[in-house]
């Protein structure tokens, strides 16, 4: 598959097309109608567990913390045989090197936020040493923001060159772009802010931060798959997509699963192109297999903190 | 013109608010004349994780409020039953109560209910204890709450049995689920309504009616139930218990009590759902018998 972004030829951003909101909540909502029993939950709910990026993004992150995730991104439940091994744990650029020993050889990935992550309110120089930094340590995966105040004020050509700039900051990198939907008020925006990502260079777009509310909802998933099939359909380039933020229970990821499914097709079903960003979606999905094993509902005092 | 009757929906109480059971299913009791009670919500295993949920989330708030705080809103559901008490009354003559053995269970309901709103910031003081330990160190004991509690309410009884039991249980800091009785559902229907204008957080007491055969399974394997508590003498239903708690050792009481007498109440009934934490606590011996000073 080619990513190179620097043939195509690129629309007026001003002219994304318009989302029809009622719409949206319409197919939203037949989506959460699918029944998903059984054999098929049990698959589901391990293709979830193994698509989530296990996040700590706080102040009070240490090395000791970090660790500890990453075990825990390795051992999700070992009373439990077959499991699945999460994605990638997302860290702070400061903690990469730390995530990078933690989880080396286990196949498990490791993502940085950068770019003054979760505002982004910083010149392009700092957000590019930030990026260069988290490169360097080894991050195989950067989730960037773009800057909303500029996107809100109509400056959709500095977002553009912005995110092109980062991603040439990547390398080898695989670059994540967060779109902050919280902050982007209408789902127009939503559509215009996914577009300028992926044209820009995006090799996934990724809905929030987990800082702002409201985060990963349906509806804006929902949108943004839409202009990923568009992209794919018009330029035969093909964009993972991340909802982070929100997605706290199992029957949320089961809906998500579906949507991606019936939008994008079978080929998004792998955590090469679909995650979740989520801290304590892992432990809901693996109290829900549990469940589904051994018959008896289960309370968290069982399961490992994350 | 004459108003229509306005029937009222009997539904199940969870998290502080009334939905229809999850799974849609209703039944029809009958009172001993052949009336109808009314259309129960036959609650399903759903309901019941949905219930054991709420109860878990309460109840780190509950067990944090002050004991004399839990006493006034206990004292609080008392009073709140005393003004509607006649609607509960018509409910137990309707299920087949006598006029006079209606409105004794319903004024023994109030007392029950102020009894242990009396005891909720005294019984820590008589369950807990300084002990004499051989070493220096100061050794005390104090009651906790054991957490989420199941309860099989006594199922011959559609007022009293319920809050003979609710009563201790949230006096202590616990939180519960209550699967009400199958054959008399009304006044438990109607206590919910009554602990919902009391200043009870949402989730500290769920009602659930329906088969007691059909949910006591998914709650007593429930692992995020830590107690349970039957009122009843069903050999099967014992044994289920025991069996069932086995997975995550539940405590489990059960009582076959007439609830209606007036000494079926006491202290002890709080401290079967209280955990006893004992702590060590260091000291240089000063002042004692040996002291240098």
């Amino acid at each position: 598959m080619k990513n190179n972004t620097s043939n195509i030829v690129l629309p007026n951003f001003s002219e994304s097309p318009r989302i029809d909101k009622v719409g949206v909540e319409e197919r939203v909502a037949k989506f959460q109608k699918r029944s998903i029993k059984s054999e098929t939950k049990i698959q589901g709910l391990k293709m979830a567990l193994s698509m989530i990026d296990l996040t700590t993004l706080e102040g009070k992150d240490t090395p000791g913390k970090v660790k500890q995730m990453c075990y825990k991104a390795q051992h999700v439940h070992d009373v439990f045989s077959e499991l699945p091994k999460v994605a990638a744990v997302c860290v702070y650029p400061s903690m990469v090197d730390v995530a990078v020993k933690a989880v080396a050889g286990s196949g498990v990935k490791v993502a940085s936020v950068s770019t003054a992550f979760p505002s982004g309110q910083a010149p392009l120089a700092v957000k590019l040493a930030d990026t260069k930094f988290a490169v360097s340590k080894g991050a195989d995966e950067i989730d960037m923001v773009i800057s909303r105040g500029k996107f809100l004020s109509g400056e959709y050509n500095f977002v553009f060159d912005e995110i092109a700039a980062i991603k040439e900051a990547c390398g080898k990198a695989r670059l994540k772009v967060i779109l902050e939907t919280g902050e982007l008020v209408t789902l127009d925006n939503v559509r215009r802010a996914s577009d300028i990502a992926m044209y820009a260079g995006a090799d996934f777009i990724k809905t929030s931060t987990g800082k702002i509310q409201p985060a990963a909802t349906m509806q804006v998933t929902y949108v943004m798959l839409e202009a990923i099939r568009d992209f794919m359909d018009t330029t035969g380039i093909k964009v993972g997509m991340k909802p982070a933020g929100g997605i706290s229970n199992s029957k949320l990821a089961l809906h998500n699963l579906v949507m991606v499914n019936e939008v994008l097709g079978a080929g998004w079903l792998n955590n090469g192109w679909f995650r979740f960003g989520a801290s304590s979606l892992a432990n809901d999905v693996l109290m829900q297999i549990v469940k589904a094993e051994t018959g008896v509902y289960q309370s968290s005092n069982y399961f490992s903190i994350d | 013109m004459k108003n229509l009757d306005v029937l009222k929906t009997y539904k199940i109480y969870i998290g502080g608010s009334f939905p229809r059971t999850e799974s849609g299913r209703y039944y029809t009791p009958l009172n001993q004349k052949g009336e109808q009670l009314g259309n129960i919500c036959q609650s399903s295993r759903k309901d019941v994780r949905n219930s054991v949920v709420a109860a878990r989330k309460a109840f780190g708030g509950w067990s944090e409020r002050t004991a004399f705080n839990r006493g006034q809103i206990l004292y609080r559901i008392a009073e709140m039953l005393q003004g509607r008490k006649s609607q509960f009354i018509e409910e137990l003559i309707f299920q087949g109560s006598s006029k006079t053995n209606a409105e004794k269970e319903v004024n023994r309901s109030i007392d029950r209910l102020v009894y242990y709103a009396g005891w909720c910031d005294k019984y820590m003081q008589i369950l807990g204890s300084v002990n004499p330990v051989a070493s220096s160190h100061f050794n005390f004991s104090i009651a906790e709450p054991t957490g989420v509690v199941g309860v099989v309410s006594d199922q011959t009884t559609s007022l009293i049995g319920l809050v003979s039991l609710i009563a201790p249980i949230i006096a202590g800091g616990n939180t519960c689920v209550v699967l009400a009785s199958e054959g008399m559902p009304l006044c438990a229907v109607t206590f919910a309504e009554v602990l919902n204008a009391s200043d009870v957080p949402g989730g500290v007491v769920n009602i659930l009616t329906g088969s007691p055969s059909e949910l006591i399974k998914p709650l007593t394997t429930h692992m995020d139930v830590n107690a349970m508590a039957y009122s009843g003498d069903s050999t099967e239903v014992k044994a289920e218990l025991q069996q069932s708690s086995a997975l995550n050792l539940k405590r489990i009481s059960t009582y076959m009590k007439d609830w209606m007498k007036p000494n079926n109440q006491d202290l002890y009934l709080i401290a079967d759902f209280q955990e006893i934490k004992t702590t060590w606590h260091p000291i240089e011996n000063i002042g004692g018998s040996s002291s240098v000073y």
